[in-house]
């Protein structure tokens, strides 16, 4: 007799989002194709597997063995769609969007499963703030929100923890998180942008986007990830993240296009991820030399397409919206 | 020595914390749109019940605790001990006053609990959420009062005095349940 399954009820075959919420699903999709269809940005469609991938630390790439000539003999699942897109834009494509899956290994909870569908977006021309004016208009179609808020990371930082984020010392960040009840079990982070990072998630996050949409832009220098720097006292980086009722949305720039630039943070990335005792991941050659070869300027951004399901239909957990979370998968 | 790290974190893992074992109720895990990874993790110190918060970051590890749950027999009591007894292996634990708690109250001579223990110390008793016990005094009820409502004090073969209806008779058998220290009702023959 051949080992069946335990029993049909133990094994969990069925979604754990409901059909109506799937139903909902098809429907948000449609509004958001039909959203850029007339505003006419081109929908593309990019590889998931990638040859090279995100040197950023904390995002964790899957990696997966590949058999097939003239491809590398190991590959990568996106963390994003950002570089190939990029590549389309550097060949001329104008305005695109895609609605993909993307991978990051390590996250799974609430708010993440490490497959999720992600909607990005590109504007030539734009930039945070004109990106920033489009985002408001697609909160408005599909949430049906007020017209959001905007306030620079320093000043949410300032309004609710009293702290300049550009300038305070790693000591008081850690008293502030201490202050607010965040106990650290074993070492906390080791730079002043760990403990800020800690603050935003824990203290200020979940109090940003209530009533309306919260914009918060112009992050420090030192979490500019693929943003352009804008030299000042403090220089800040052309980047925002999009707030809804506590749940982090969206996170956009004005696209870094400095080709020498874009190698010089590949490199310091993959340098900390040595100094981590990380991976080392190839560095994507194709997406600098199309940067060489000319990036318009341009705003870019990327939306969790399961949260936003999750604000539509009032769900608390992604696993109501998703067909089969990665335990089910 | 065992470990755990935070992507092994779920409701119900046993773990060390400031050397006591721990239960972890409740993981969130939380990240910035760009940046370091944290799990908010809320545990129950098995020793003292005490609930408490603490955040981690994302990769680092946590000793495990040797802590499981075994169904036991209640043996007797010598006034200092609570003895208890594995039936399929006659296994026995002695368990002190202080891990015993309330659970005292509610138990009698060949009654099954589950008991916690840490390292092969019993750590936690958990009684059945129901008892039947026999009343051994209380006082008779009025005459004509057997209208709702009134209740009096009634010792139960343990020593433990609770709440009964004013109906209740010496002798008779009830059903308590233990989360409360309520009476539920006459225990059926």
């Amino acid at each position: 007799m051949s080992r069946g399954p335990r029993s049909s009820t133990e094994l969990d075959w069925r979604p754990s989002a409901s059909l109506e919420t799937l139903r909902r699903r098809a429907e948000l999709l449609a509004r958001l194709r039909g959203f850029f269809a007339a505003r006419g940005v081109l929908e593309v469609e990019t590889p998931l597997l990638q040859a090279a991938t995100v040197t950023d630390l904390h995002l964790h790439s899957l990696s997966v063995p590949l058999d097939v000539p003239l491809a590398s003999r190991r590959m990568y699942l996106q963390t994003s769609p950002e570089y190939a897109m990029k590549r389309l834009l550097a060949a001329g494509s104008g305005a695109i969007y895609q609605i993909c899956k993307a991978f990051r290994d390590g996250e799974a909870g609430s708010s993440h499963n490490p497959e999720f569908t992600m909607l990005e977006w590109y504007r030539p021309g734009f930039d945070h703030h004109a990106l920033m004016d489009e985002i408001d208009e697609l909160l408005v179609e599909v949430l049906g929100a007020s017209a959001a808020e905007r306030s620079t990371y320093g000043e949410v930082f300032e309004r609710h923890l009293g702290i300049d984020p550009h300038r305070v010392s790693l000591d008081h960040l850690e008293r502030a998180a201490a202050e607010r009840g965040i106990e650290l079990a074993g070492a906390g982070p080791a730079d002043r942008d760990g403990w800020l990072q800690l603050l935003m998630s824990c203290v200020i996050e979940p109090r940003l986007g209530r009533g309306r949409p919260s914009f918060v832009f112009d992050f420090p220098a030192s979490q500019a990830a693929l943003a352009r720097l804008r030299l000042g006292d403090p220089p800040v980086a052309e980047r925002f993240e999009v707030y809804v009722e506590g749940v982090e949305l969206a996170n956009g720039f004005h696209e870094l296009a400095d080709a020498s630039e874009q190698r010089r943070r590949f490199e310091a990335d993959l340098a900390q991820r040595r100094a981590c005792g990380l991976d080392d991941v190839p560095i994507d050659e194709r997406l600098l030399a199309a940067l060489e070869a000319g990036l318009p300027d341009c705003a870019g951004v990327a939306f969790g397409v399961d949260r936003l399901l999750m604000l539509v239909t009032g769900a608390e957990d992604l696993r109501d919206v998703v067909s089969f979370p990665i335990d089910r998968a | 020595m065992a470990t755990y790290t935070t992507s092994q974190f779920k409701s119900g893992l046993k773990v060390i914390l400031d050397r006591d074992p721990c239960s972890i109720i409740e993981n969130q895990f939380v990240k910035p749109g760009k940046g370091q990874a944290f799990s908010r993790v809320k545990l129950r110190n098995l020793l003292n019940g005490r609930v408490m918060e603490k955040t981690f970051k994302s990769g680092e590890t946590i000793e495990a605790a040797d802590v499981h749950q075994t169904s036991m027999q209640y043996l007797y009591s010598d006034g200092e001990s609570w003895h208890f007894m594995v039936p399929d292996t006659f296994e026995q634990h002695a368990v002190g006053g202080e891990v015993m708690g309330d659970a005292v109250k509610w138990l009698k001579e060949q009654d099954m609990c589950d008991v916690t223990l840490w390292n092969g110390q019993a750590i936690s008793v958990e009684v059945p959420k129901f008892v039947t016990l026999e009343v051994t005094e209380t006082d008779p009820g009025l005459k004509g009062d057997t209208s709702s409502g009134g209740s009096k004090p009634a010792t139960l073969e343990t020593g433990a005095v609770i709440r009964v209806p004013l109906f209740i008779q010496e002798g008779e058998v009830l059903r308590i349940d233990t989360r409360s220290g309520e009476y539920v009702s006459r225990a059926k023959e």
